[in-house]
């Protein structure tokens, strides 16, 4: 097992050039002019100013020769210069990234406690109302989309009960910690502003709960199907012939034989989320990856689709390393072969 | 009803019923059986499959599922356990009472080392007891059912163990905390013969060495003979026959018995076919009127019909059947063909 996972460790850069070049040729084939997104709409008509623009951002050059421009200075790690902000693609993204994995953790934890819990309870309680209702909970969390389901909870909640602060990181009357991590509720802590550190929870628990919700849905109906299964396993009845409580009968003996397939969904649903919260990030102004990656797009900013593309495929390439380590301590037979 | 050991009984169970709610009907699995194990005594409980043995140990375990409606008595050591809470019960079972299971790779939890489940339930009744001494009491336990080089084994998984190292292993978690009972519901039968022997083996020598009463489940009765003190024979859901294991095989004294003795094949006979009781045991919820048994029965009459035998003394035996005392009479070969049977039961 741990020469596979070196081989996949060394095959890790050469998968990461590939989206890169994948990405590189796709998003240069698309109609559209990423000018309109550099220079203004006026100075469009002035070939001089087009001309100069076109040289400064190399749009000049043939695409082959763009490619090895851009790969030439990827060696260097500089991921260029986006078009939009002007800024190194690196900075934007070293700014965008931490935001967004504090919500999408804060989401992850969320989801999979909740997911798991009801998970366990729906199997035990086979066909009872708590069932059902665990059903039906994960079912609407799992259809209902985050627009709806964001703003309904932002109304319902921030703006008539008053119980939850509304969009955004932190209060603006609050000063904003000192930049260690990125992630607020951290930095907060660190610096060890306790009055701060509550506030930034009060604002991420919104959203979390309702990027969380989503995947809540489909771990518990894993969880479900896979306890169903185990609980009827000749071991499950030998952990209650040694007089084992029904708890650990659960947690210690069955659970654990259900965490392969919950482990898989665990780490795709993180991958995913990374680049895929845009609603949730729009409704709740918050500044991450999502947002950053629609602007790109919509400006066809070639450098920053590369990054936000390449900050994607990493964390995917990173989380099924992680999730195939995972399994090793879940199931022996995987460590052991 | 057998009295014979009462006196000194450990496990007496007397008229237990197992019923299950399906569909909205009551279907009964167990229907009123008696047994009693006094200490060191193995007894030998053999059905066919779905005759209720399994179910009836469980049971007495509180073991079956919620649904289950479990009535008459169960007392271990004169404690009743039928409806005894489920607290109470779980400190008993793998410390009073242990049980080992059919299948031996499905019964240990494969993401468990072997050690940590004998730990577990060492610990579980005993928690004052460190892990390492645990983790210590583990590696002896192995040694004590002839698992070689234990201490090695004791930090492997179960998919690393042979099937008979297995159910030994099992069998080490059972007798973890020195119980007084061990209910080994069909131990043998997912291993080969040797192996059987060996396991066997490993049993009564923990009975021998830690005065253990034993209950046997099995459906073979190559596997009684040598390895039991008495046997309770059990037929969709009744005890039809019990008696001490020698009485048993010299002397059956009911027409099942007889028949489940006469389908073991024989190395000094010659036969082209073995023999095998003709049709298959009623369903539940299809049991005919009168005795269970009767359609399958070569000796069936009239009275079998409508009335169902209660067990009574026949012999050196008990036995459930109305002709217990006169089966010599009606030779096997001589009894009633199809036609007549038919005509017996209208």
């Amino acid at each position: 097992m741990s020469g596979y996972l070196i081989r996949r460790l060394i095959a890790m850069p050469f998968l990461i050039l590939g989206i890169i070049t994948i990405t590189f040729f796709l998003s240069r084939v698309t109609k559209g002019d990423p000018l309109t997104a550099i220079i203004s709409e006026q100075q469009m008509s002035n070939p001089e100013v087009v001309a100069a623009a076109k040289q400064r951002w190399g749009l000049d050059l043939s695409l082959p020769e763009q490619y090895l421009v851009y790969m030439g200075k990827l060696l260097t790690g500089d991921l260029g210069t986006s078009f939009t902000t002007k800024r190194p693609v690196l900075q934007d993204l070293l700014e965008r990234l931490p935001a967004t994995l504090e919500l999408v953790i804060a989401a992850m934890v969320i989801g999979t406690v909740l997911g798991i819990a009801l998970g366990v309870l729906a199997a035990y309680y086979r066909n009872s109302w708590i069932d059902h209702g665990s059903r039906l909970f994960a079912l609407v969390g799992s259809s209902l989309p985050v627009f709806w389901s964001g703003l309904s909870l932002l109304f319902i909640l921030s703006v008539q009960l008053g119980w939850l602060p509304g969009p955004g990181r932190l209060d603006a009357r609050l000063q904003p910690p000192p930049m260690i991590t990125g992630m607020i509720s951290l930095d907060t802590l660190l610096a060890g502003d306790l009055t701060a550190f509550v506030d930034a929870l009060h604002h991420l628990i919104l959203p979390a709960f309702v990027l969380g919700w989503t995947v809540t849905g489909t771990i518990s109906r894993l969880v479900r199907a896979n306890m169903l299964e185990v609980l009827n396993q000749e071991y499950v009845l030998t952990a209650r012939a040694k007089g084992a409580g029904e708890l650990r009968v659960l947690l210690h003996h069955a659970l654990r034989n259900t965490l392969i397939p919950t482990l898989t969904v665990i780490g795709h649903s993180f991958a995913y989320l990374i680049t895929g919260a845009v609603l949730t990030e729009t409704i709740f102004a918050w500044p991450g990856m999502g947002s950053y990656a629609v602007e790109a797009a919509r400006a066809l900013d070639y450098p920053a689709i590369i990054g936000v593309t390449v900050v994607g495929g990493v964390t995917f390439l990173v989380t099924n390393l992680l999730t195939d380590i995972a399994y090793m301590f879940a199931n022996p037979r995987i460590r052991l072969s | 009803m057998i009295l014979k050991h009462q006196d000194k009984s450990l496990l007496s169970v007397r008229n237990l019923t197992v019923g299950f709610h399906v569909g909205g009907v009551t279907l009964d699995a167990v229907r009123g059986i008696d047994l009693d194990v006094a200490r060191g005594e193995v007894l030998g409980v053999v059905g066919e499959s779905g005759s209720g043995k399994s179910v009836a140990m469980l049971a007495c375990l509180g073991l079956v599922p919620r649904t289950a409606r479990v009535a008459g008595s169960v007392r271990f050591q004169g404690q009743e356990l039928v409806g005894m809470p489920q607290s109470d019960m779980r400190k008993l079972r793998g410390s009073r009472i242990g049980m080992i299971f059919q299948d031996p790779l499905s019964s240990l939890n494969p993401v468990l080392t072997i050690g940590a489940q004998i730990v577990e339930a060492i610990r579980l009744h005993q928690p004052g007891i460190s892990r390492k001494q645990a983790s210590d009491r583990a590696v002896e336990l192995l040694d004590l059912v002839a698992v070689p080089e234990p201490d090695r084994r004791v930090t492997q998984y179960p998919h690393e163990f042979s099937g008979g190292m297995r159910q030994r292993a099992m069998i080490a978690m059972a007798v973890a905390n020195d119980p007084d009972l061990l209910i080994a519901d069909e131990p043998t039968t997912a291993l080969d013969v040797t192996v059987q022997a060996q396991v066997l083996d490993v049993l009564k020598s923990l009975r021998d060495r830690l005065g253990l009463g034993i209950v046997l489940i099995t459906h073979d009765l190559g596997v009684v003979a040598g390895n039991v003190d008495r046997v309770a024979v059990i037929y969709s859901g009744r005890v039809v026959e019990a008696a001490e294991v020698g009485a048993l095989f010299r002397d059956p004294r009911h027409p099942y018995t007889r028949g489940l003795l006469s389908s073991i094949p024989k190395l000094d006979e010659k036969r082209e076919r073995l023999f095998s009781i003709e049709g298959t045991p009623p369903p539940l919820g299809r049991r005919p009127p009168g005795c269970a048994y009767h359609p399958r029965c070569t000796y069936a009459r009239g009275v079998c019909a409508t009335d169902d035998p209660a067990l009574r003394v026949a012999g050196e035996s008990l036995s459930a059947c109305h002709f217990a005392d006169c089966l010599e009479e009606i030779p096997v070969h001589q009894a009633l063909a199809g036609a007549e049977i038919a005509e017996v039961r209208q």
